[in-house]
């Protein structure tokens, strides 16, 4: 997309990296925050105070990752 | 660029992942079993009274995975499925910052924002309400003090992201250090008032070993530490890597 090129100051030297424009950073940004916010939901909260699904076996399988991450488990 | 950090990031979760399944199993697995040994031994002498004065009221809750595959399949899935999200989470916010927050390299980028989200994420959080072990909290009050944690970790974020702006705006006047310190300490005072306003839970059961407690708290902090830390350091390894090849990569 750019064509600015950050001279090295060294052979071992890496450039700070340039600004990437927001407007490519939005779209990646709202799907994948989504996705990961609801992955987030599965491991930290879902059959607790809130259920999307009957029973609790989401809850019994990640029961120890739940409770050693912090979240409130039951 | 942006697909690039987003897939690295969230690969480089899955392999904190795995660090933190180390840590948690080796010191956060006898607490947690100490713990449901103490919930155990509390439910029976409860369903023990219950079942003395009524005969065949109390029956044992079947049981849906054995401990062992709660304590090494289910939390390794557990761990793996929230490094891959905390991991891509990361990535974007890698992508937003560089090249916005001063001129570090990739590397000291990374280990930056791996502390940063280690604070604002967990360890302000956790400072008001720390990891709860089985038997620790009332099931009645599972809804409060999940709405509570999360109302916590949203302010914890939001605020950060107002320090944020504020350090970046005051840069110009007062220089780097200056608005650095200036936005921490702005951050600080805002979440000691939000948890001075946010009430207290103290569900800790009289007869709760403490040793077992403290002991639980600490693998809790220990195994979010080193899911961070292995994301930080391998996602600004791997960044340095592929900027010294392509310095020109967008």
């Amino acid at each position: 997309m750019s064509d600015v090129v950050i001279p090295s100051t060294g052979a071992a030297a890496v450039p700070a990296l340039p600004a990437i424009p927001l407007r490519e950073i939005v779209p990646w940004a709202v799907l994948a925050g989504l996705l990961a916010l609801l992955a987030v939901w599965f491991v930290g909260a879902e059959q607790g105070a809130l259920a999307l699904f009957d029973g609790n076996v989401v809850h019994e399988f990640v029961h120890d990752a739940r409770h050693l991450l912090g979240f409130p488990c039951h | 660029m942006v697909r690039t950090l987003l897939v690295r990031g969230m690969l480089c979760g899955i392999l904190a992942a795995v660090v933190a399944f180390a840590v948690a199993w080796l010191i956060g697995e006898p607490p947690l079993e100490r713990a449901i040994g103490f919930e155990a031994h509390a439910e029976h002498g409860a369903a023990a009274a219950a079942a003395a004065g009524a005969p065949g009221a109390a029956a044992e809750p079947a049981e849906v995975f054995s401990r062992t595959v709660q304590s090494t399949v289910g939390l390794m899935t557990g761990l793996v499925v929230l490094g891959a999200a905390v991991g891509g989470l990361f990535g974007l916010a890698f992508a937003l910052a560089q090249g916005r927050l001063g001129a570090a390299g990739p590397r000291a980028a990374a280990a930056w924002l791996a502390v940063a989200g280690f604070v604002v994420l967990v360890l302000v959080p956790q400072l008001k309400y720390p990891a709860a072990p089985p038997a620790v909290g009332s099931a009645e009050t599972i809804g409060p003090r999940t709405a509570l944690y999360f109302i916590l970790l949203g302010m914890s974020v939001l605020v950060a992201v107002a320090a944020l702006g504020l350090g970046r705006r005051l840069v110009a006047r007062i220089g780097a250090w200056n608005a650095a310190l200036a936005g921490l300490g702005a951050y600080m005072a805002a979440m000691a008032l939000v948890m001075h306003a946010l009430p207290s839970l103290g569900e800790v059961p009289e007869a709760f070993p403490a040793a077992v407690l403290w002991d639980f708290r600490v693998a809790s902090l220990a195994t979010q530490a080193a899911l961070w830390a292995a994301l930080g350091l391998a996602f600004g390894a791997l960044t340095e890597r592929s900027a010294a090849r392509r310095p020109i990569e967008r």
